[in-house]
């Protein structure tokens, strides 16, 4: 058994393939967090009195709040005068208007991410906005999607043309008080994707957001708000990479979605934000915060996500099922390898009539990775008919990581129908001997094993995302997954 | 074909091959058969090239090189397939899928394409219906909540696709009812040219009156101690083991 460790284990040490540094000029703010960088920050965006009002009122209540220590996570305590809290790509004219004014290293960032920016973007029929540390870049396709009336822009702008809009909705999903970090990304949030798909509109082309974290001791803040009018469609994919730095960055964001009267959200984030070195040095500290609220009758959010990044993830992407008929939908793959630590999952928060909810989450160790699933389902007493069916599976590879789960249920509802299942499997030396007989190479017999196991999961991506995904997964684990 | 001598071989500290030799030529059917623990099983996992079994002495040439040298999915590819005595089920893992990609890694290997879907489905199918096996196998996990038959006949399925040079069953017939035995007599039996080599690791003459071996081996305590034609095998029916036993060490 010890060559079968030994084998997997080499398996496992891959290296991060999106661990490049920019060496752009970048403008940043020096460490530390008071209420002055507060107002440098709104300063800096030209931001109206109110928004500048919103972020003092989001730190007050933050510094009189704790850091969460519930999770199954262990890190050292966060300084956050450590960190900075603004940095932007240093450009002439403050920010390109076009393509072409972007900065071509940039570019070549996007280019090595294998983000469809450019010319792909058409091919692919792909709206980008892609948000560089804590700037929006540059959106593209935007006049095709105002023809449909449809507003997909940097958060910042949307602040500055769409105030009525942001105002309504900011903070109605996610309130800023909601937990720690997420009252601190509402004091600094830096920028983000804003999105409104007006009245009975299907948005006509998928929209994408693709983040990075470039500049050194820099956390990133961004901010996420999608409103589906009713009757309307979009579907969003999120795409997150970070350079490999020996310091760990924190990462606090939030994602907010509204879906009205018959209107349909689908999230799907793929993130390899840089999880550390095989050591545990180094990585991105992930602490969002995501929720969708089905506010009217015959919504639908679904999320979507694989998660092989980040040294830490703190993530529980929810669905408040207000509308009658609602539903909501959560499929996740999880890869820790290494040291990673991951707590995640999902809140199905049941309130109006006959919703109903999905959760299927597949979670992969290895290494010495530590993964918990944190799961609640809650069906309030005036939900009735709600249903909700969990799958939790959890695929361990080697002996030294560790799987968890934490399923809570609330029910107040005695029509309420739950089910969960769960399980935990493992690869095995004769389920890769066996692969192997048949004169399939170990990598390939364990790539197949593991997409095999996220199936589920993968066939709920977008097509060219689904293809992605499993590329990250296989180079992940190169092999100790898929 | 395949040429063992004086094979040593070990799992711990525990010996179980101890001085193996045989020779296997194109076109031979060999049985293998002997009592409980004599290292029969560990001669198939050791020409599959299983990692837990350590070879401390002897060598193994197929087709002429040597096989210690490859690793198991090289042996694969050069024409070895093992029908394991207990397949593992891969659950979520399509059958249809690691049968092209197992034929997939054995066509690049001999610098041939990869098979056209189209021509993969018929060639299944085929081989399916004359084991008597119902086609939506191939879209279940591999072996995931196969009976003990189905998993058996799912071997022999593989290696009807993979026509290989040198297929070792090991204890294929256990645990099979006669229609079963009969499925798996036929596939063996198709597969039987002068240019392959087929082992049979078994327990029990019964599979040997659906295939006719050539030659018969006992085992015992990692040693071939007697070796003989299809009659051993009857004599070994009627009189057990000790007698060959006894006169060996006499």
């Amino acid at each position: 058994m010890a060559t079968e460790s030994e084998n997997l284990e080499s398996l496992v040490n891959r290296r991060y393939e999106h661990g490049f540094i920019t060496d752009i000029a970048t403008d940043s703010f020096p460490p530390g967090l008071d209420e002055n960088v507060v107002r440098a920050i709104s300063a800096r965006k030209n931001e109206p009195e109110w928004m500048l009002e919103w972020r003092l009122q989001a730190y007050r209540q933050w510094l009189e709040m704790a850091e969460p220590e519930w999770a199954h996570i262990h890190y050292p305590k966060i300084n956050y005068n450590e960190i900075s809290y603004f940095a932007a790509p240093k450009s002439d004219d403050d920010r390109p208007k076009s393509l072409d004014e972007v900065d071509p290293k940039l570019l070549e960032t996007y280019d090595k991410l294998g983000i469809p920016l450019h010319e792909r973007a058409r091919l692919a029929g792909v709206a980008v906005d892609a948000v560089f540390d804590s700037v929006s870049v540059a959106t593209t396709f935007k006049d095709k999607l105002a023809d449909a009336g449809v507003i997909f822009c940097s958060f910042s702008e949307a602040v500055i043309e769409h105030p009525e809009l942001v105002k309504k909705y900011l903070g109605t999903v996610v309130p800023r008080r909601d937990n720690y970090f997420a009252a601190l990304n509402s004091a600094v949030f830096s920028d983000g994707s804003f999105v409104y798909i007006p009245k009975g509109v299907r948005c006509p082309m998928e929209l994408s957001t693709y983040f990075r974290i470039n500049a050194a001791n820099t956390g990133q803040f961004e901010r996420t708000l999608i409103v589906a009018d009713e009757g309307s469609y979009v579907s969003y994919l999120e795409g997150c990479t970070a350079p490999m730095r020996d310091e760990n960055q924190l990462h606090a964001a939030i994602v907010e979605l509204v879906a009205l009267d018959d209107a349909e959200i689908k999230y799907s984030t793929v993130q390899n934000w840089y999880p550390g070195d095989e050591n545990g040095v180094g990585g991105i500290y992930n602490f969002v915060t995501k929720r969708g609220d089905c506010r009217g009758a015959n919504s639908k959010i679904s999320w979507t996500q694989v998660e092989t990044g980040s040294a830490i993830t703190w993530k529980y992407p929810s669905c408040l099922l207000r509308g009658e008929n609602s539903v909501g939908e959560f499929y996740s793959v999880a890869v820790t390898n290494n040291l990673q630590q991951a707590d995640t999952g999902t809140k199905m928060i049941h309130i109006g009539r006959n919703t109903r909810s999905t959760i299927v989450s597949k979670g992969i160790s290895a290494g010495r990775a530590q993964q918990s699933y944190r799961g609640l389902v809650r069906v309030m007493p005036q939900a009735e008919g709600a249903r909700n069916h969990t799958q939790c599976d959890s695929l361990l590879i080697g002996k030294d990581c560790g799987a968890h789960t934490f399923p809570y249920m609330e029910i107040k509802n005695p029509s309420a129908k739950i089910e969960h299942e769960a399980t935990t499997s493992k690869i095995s030396a004769n389920q890769l001997f066996y692969c192997r007989q048949r004169g399939i190479s170990e990598e390939d017999a364990v790539n197949m094993i593991v997409n095999g196991f996220c199936k589920e999961v993968f066939k709920e991506l977008p097509m060219e995302f689904a293809v992605e995904a499993q590329a990250l997964l296989n180079v992940s684990l190169e092999g100790a997954v898929g | 074909m395949l040429e063992i001598k004086n094979l040593k071989s070990r799992i711990g500290d525990t010996e179980i091959l101890r001085g193996l030799s045989l020779s296997v030529n194109a076109g031979e059917v060999h049985a293998i058969m002997g009592p409980n623990g004599s290292g029969k099983s560990t001669l198939a996992q050791v020409v599959a090239g299983h990692q837990d079994y350590e070879v401390t002495e002897g060598s193994v040439t197929f087709k002429g090189s040597d096989l210690l040298e490859l690793e198991p999915e090289e042996r694969a590819r050069e024409g070895i397939f093992l029908g394991f005595q207990y397949p593992v089920e891969i659950p979520g893992v399509n059958n249809a899928y690691l049968l092209k990609a197992a034929l997939n890694a054995k066509r690049k290997h001999q610098g041939l394409g990869e098979i056209d879907a189209f021509e993969f489905l018929k060639m299944a199918r085929e081989k399916m219906a004359s084991l008597g096996m119902d086609p939506k196998f191939l879209n279940r996990g591999v072996n995931e909540g196969f009976s003990g038959g189905e998993k058996k006949r799912n071997e022999i399925l593989q290696m009807a696709m993979l026509e290989p040079d040198l297929a070792i069953l090991d204890e294929t017939d256990s645990g099979l009812d006669i229609d079963a035995l009969k499925a798996v007599a036929l596939g063996v039996n198709a597969l039987r040219s002068p240019d392959r080599a087929i082992v049979l690791v078994t327990h029990y003459q019964r599979l040997l009156d659906y295939i006719e071996p050539d030659f018969v081996h006992v085992l015992s305590q990692g040693r071939i101690i007697k070796s003989g034609d299809k009659s051993l095998a009857l004599e070994l029916e009627e009189r057990g083991y000790d007698w060959v036993r006894e006169a060996a060490n006499g």
